[in-house]
């Protein structure tokens, strides 16, 4: 909390501070709370519209919203880029109604939003990671019923996606999922990690940083506190394995980061860069 | 060397003028205003004011102007801006029997005290267009007026309850939740699944209302009444602790009249599907009460065959606020997931050639 | 009336984090600040956290009196609960019997109440041994002024989880969670 103390008035006229009213801000705050307490567990809130369209972004909006100071600074990411276009409207949003200052690097970062990337450079106490869920049941696909889904949870009744995930390895020789693979948080809720590719599922365990997801069309958040296990949901003769591609990025030479495919021309020409471009940008000693 | 593409904020400012200039159209058309839209487009204006859940004529039509005509982006402005506003409370529920009724027809009854009165409705215009309004064609002549009947408009479904036909739906004093709140619950009671489909999409509701009439679901309604027309609006201010009446709203109801075989405790009666819709909006009136009488399968102890009887299926998927931003937001990038999805199918794909003794 | 916050709504915020911080890191003592100056028996904290927290939709219990009573009422304005029934309750004496409280339901643990506790002292040593979410290995907690017994009293709910309450520990300016998946030896 050394960062300065940015000028409120700066922020957007005949709107509160970050947007929301107090009493949707303490209603929000209230289910984070709720949400830190019992990890994993999607808590049920009374989400807003926003000025921006359901599935873009407001749950993690509304939570970023309601979580965000005078002295934090923002960095929003979308496909680990900060300067995708639903990236930048958000960040421009936050810049308007509340005023904060805004950055690229995650290490200056106190809250960075996000849209299926975990940040490659790792994270630290304090910092707060917010997910943007478009589906926050982990079940859905394979029960689409609320109510019944619920009632499986409170049971920690988890066997239809144990079946899922074997018929997967009869078929295919293993598990296909590839994103939105589901996680086992602190041995109690089974919990989907928002679409981030399998990849950054073993950013999750134990890590440093408070992680808070918000979906806002379901109307649910859910929340990782520091250092909690988050297991990725596997089988002892089938390990979980994190999926990337067998490349160097074309910029960075980083082999260890998440890599988007390039398509160069018609020929089947393509190259591999860093998904997250901060984090290619400071190997480059940009 | 590759340079990754960047630049969305500019692109994104270049989007917006080239939007505004859209919107305009050909600059030698005069400029179409929000109070034209109010008035010679009230339809669309209803439409907007119900799905946007914001009873509120010119900023719908403000909507519908910034929104180039798009109905479902201007309910989604006018939802994004009631939230801003402050709420003072709730009124008293809205009593549809002292409406001014503007049209009120049944289709049980050839005639009912109040009679029938057909207004401002487009039943019996022959459907050909009508190439004289395409340009300004002048004042139409003015409608013939009549007195004001002064005969009270009881509603059907009152009448067939006093003859024990209808049954009654009992009132109650609970407080009924707030879909706008604290969102949907399952189950849902009837209360939050009228205030769902009072701000549903009409298109859904009526494909679903329709999916009741061809036998998907056991519907047999007839039109007990359609009645249309202005409601006072009263409500409580607590430093007065008195009602007052601080307003008109107009609103469409239909109270759709079907059978029900009766049961070991109850006699054989006709059931009420309930339909109420802000603004004036006939269709969908209709459309919500087949649909609110088929979620009312299971309370009834009919057997649940169809989309229309289930709750969550209907309930979850009639806001359209809701359902465009998610079937929308599939244009945004994905490419993170796709790229595991790629490494994962060649990686499959390799695995299946192997187990061929083939090389991929 | 004493004042609330002096900034409604940056000076909530600024306790609703220190709130999270402290529910995020169970144990860790957490200064809260700017916070109120309301009327004892109510700490500086515990009033901060009510304010940031409470409201009209808050069912709240309290054994704080009628001056701290009114403040709260026209502060945050919950309409003031029996002990069972509260989301919030504010204890500056002995709290109720734990198991008596809103535990929530196996379908909504979140309906937990959180429970504000007033203590002596909390010092970041002691012989309370914290393990769980939110801590990498072990943290120490000196806490004074708890009653006899409650620590067992509040080992008996753990395996209700995920029912259970959250407890928000207050002296002073300083609070320190003890959320319910949180093991306390």
């Amino acid at each position: 909390m050394n960062a300065p103390l940015n000028p409120v008035a700066e922020h957007l006229a005949g709107y509160n501070f970050a947007y929301l009213d107090e009493a949707t801000k303490r209603m929000i705050r209230r289910a984070l709370l709720k949400a830190v307490a019992i990890p994993g567990h999607q808590v049920p809130f009374g989400a807003r519209e926003m000025p921006l369209p359901y599935g873009w972004g407001t749950g993690g909006i509304q939570v970023t919203a309601a979580v965000l100071g005078p002295r934090d600074v923002l960095k929003v990411i979308d496909q680990g880029a900060d300067d995708t276009t639903n990236a930048v409207s958000i960040r421009r949003f936050f810049g308007r109604v509340a005023g904060v200052r805004t950055t690229d690097r995650t290490r200056e970062a106190t809250i960075i939003q996000t849209r299926h990337r975990i940040p490659e450079t790792a994270l630290r106490e304090g910092q707060v990671l917010v997910y943007q869920v478009p589906m926050p049941e982990p079940l859905f696909k394979l029960e689409p019923r609320v109510s019944e889904t619920t009632r499986l949870h409170a049971l920690g009744d988890y066997g239809l996606m144990q079946v899922k995930l074997y018929e997967d390895i009869v078929q295919h020789g293993e598990v296909a999922t590839a994103y939105n693979h589901p996680v086992m948080v602190n041995g109690r809720y089974l919990m989907s990690p928002s679409p981030i590719p399998s990849f950054d599922n073993p950013k999750m365990h134990m890590n440093p940083a408070l992680q808070l997801f918000g979906a806002g069309r379901e109307k649910r958040i859910y929340a990782v506190p520091p250092y909690t296990e988050v297991r990725s949901l596997d089988f002892e003769d089938h390990p979980f394995r994190p999926i990337r591609a067998p490349h160097a990025c074309e910029l960075c030479g980083s082999t260890e980061s998440y890599l988007d495919e390039v398509i160069t021309d018609d020929q089947g020409g393509r190259i591999f860069v860093c998904s997250d471009t901060d984090y290619c940008a400071e190997r480059r000693g940009e | 060397m590759y340079v990754s593409v960047k630049g969305g904020e500019q692109a994104i400012a270049n989007a917006h003028a080239w939007l505004a200039e859209r919107r305009r159209g050909d600059a030698e058309q005069p400029e179409i205003t929000a109070a034209q839209i109010a008035e010679q487009l009230g339809l669309a204006v209803d439409r907007v004011m119900a799905e946007g859940a914001c009873l509120d004529r010119d900023l719908a039509a403000l909507a519908l102007k910034q929104a180039r005509g798009d109905g479902t982006e201007a309910a989604f402005l006018l939802r994004a801006y009631r939230n801003t506003l402050p709420r003072f409370g709730y009124t008293a529920p809205l009593d549809t029997g002292a409406m001014q009724v503007q049209r009120r027809v049944s289709a049980t009854y050839k005639d009912l005290p109040g009679g029938q009165v057909l207004g401002p409705s487009f039943d019996y215009t022959h459907r050909l267009l009508d190439v004289a309004l395409a340009g300004q064609n002048g004042e139409p002549p003015p409608a013939p007026l009549a007195e004001a009947g002064v005969e009270p408009m009881p509603r059907v479904t009152g009448m067939l309850a006093q003859e024990g036909l209808m049954a009654r739906d009992t009132a109650s004093d609970a407080e009924p939740p707030d879909l706008t709140r604290e969102g949907l619950r399952f189950p849902a009671n009837r209360a939050l699944a009228l205030q769902a489909m009072a701000r549903g999409d009409e298109g859904f509701l009526l494909a679903l209302g329709y999916s009741t009439q061809r036998g998907y679901g056991n519907s047999h309604p007839f039109v007990g009444e359609i009645r249309m027309g202005a409601v006072p609006v009263e409500f409580t201010p607590p430093e007065l602790g008195f009602a007052i009446d601080i307003g008109d709203v107009v609103v469409t109801e239909c109270q759709m009249v079907n059978q029900f075989a009766g049961n070991a405790e109850t006699p054989p009666q006709f059931t009420r599907g309930y339909g109420l819709v802000p603004g004036q909006n006939e269709r969908k009136a209709m459309a919500m009460s087949l649909v609110d009488r088929a979620l009312r399968a299971k309370e009834l102890g009919e057997e649940l065959t169809a989309p229309a009887q289930d709750a969550e299926f209907v309930l979850y998927h009639c806001d359209n606020v809701e359902s465009t931003g998610f079937v929308e937001h599939l244009k945004l990038p994905h490419y993170v997931d796709f790229q595991s999805e790629l490494e994962k199918l060649r990686g499959i794909r390799a695995r299946w050639a192997a187990d061929r003794g083939e090389t991929p | 009336m004493q004042p609330g916050f002096s900034d409604p709504v940056l000076d909530a915020q600024s306790a609703f984090r220190a709130v999270l911080e402290a529910m995020s890191h169970p144990g860790r003592i957490i200064p809260v600040a700017p916070a109120p100056l309301p009327p004892v028996p109510l700490s500086p904290a515990m009033g901060a956290v009510a304010l940031a927290l409470a409201d009209a939709d808050t069912p709240l219990w309290h054994d704080a009196g009628a001056e701290a009573g009114d403040w709260l009422r026209f502060h945050a304005g919950s309409p003031l609960a029996e002990a069972p029934r509260a989301m919030f309750l504010l204890a500056t004496g002995t709290p109720p019997a734990l198991a008596g409280l809103n535990l929530g339901t196996e379908e909504a643990p979140q309906e937990g109440a959180t429970l504000l506790l007033a203590v002596k002292s909390l010092r970041p040593a002691g012989v309370l041994r914290l393990r769980g979410p939110g801590i990498q290995h072990e943290t120490a907690l000196g806490v004074e002024g708890l009653p006899e017994g409650f620590w067992a009293e509040r080992a008996a709910l753990r395996p209700l989880f995920p029912c259970g309450l959250d407890i928000i520990l207050c002296c002073d300016s300083q609070i320190a969670a003890i959320p319910r998946t949180t093991e306390v030896v």
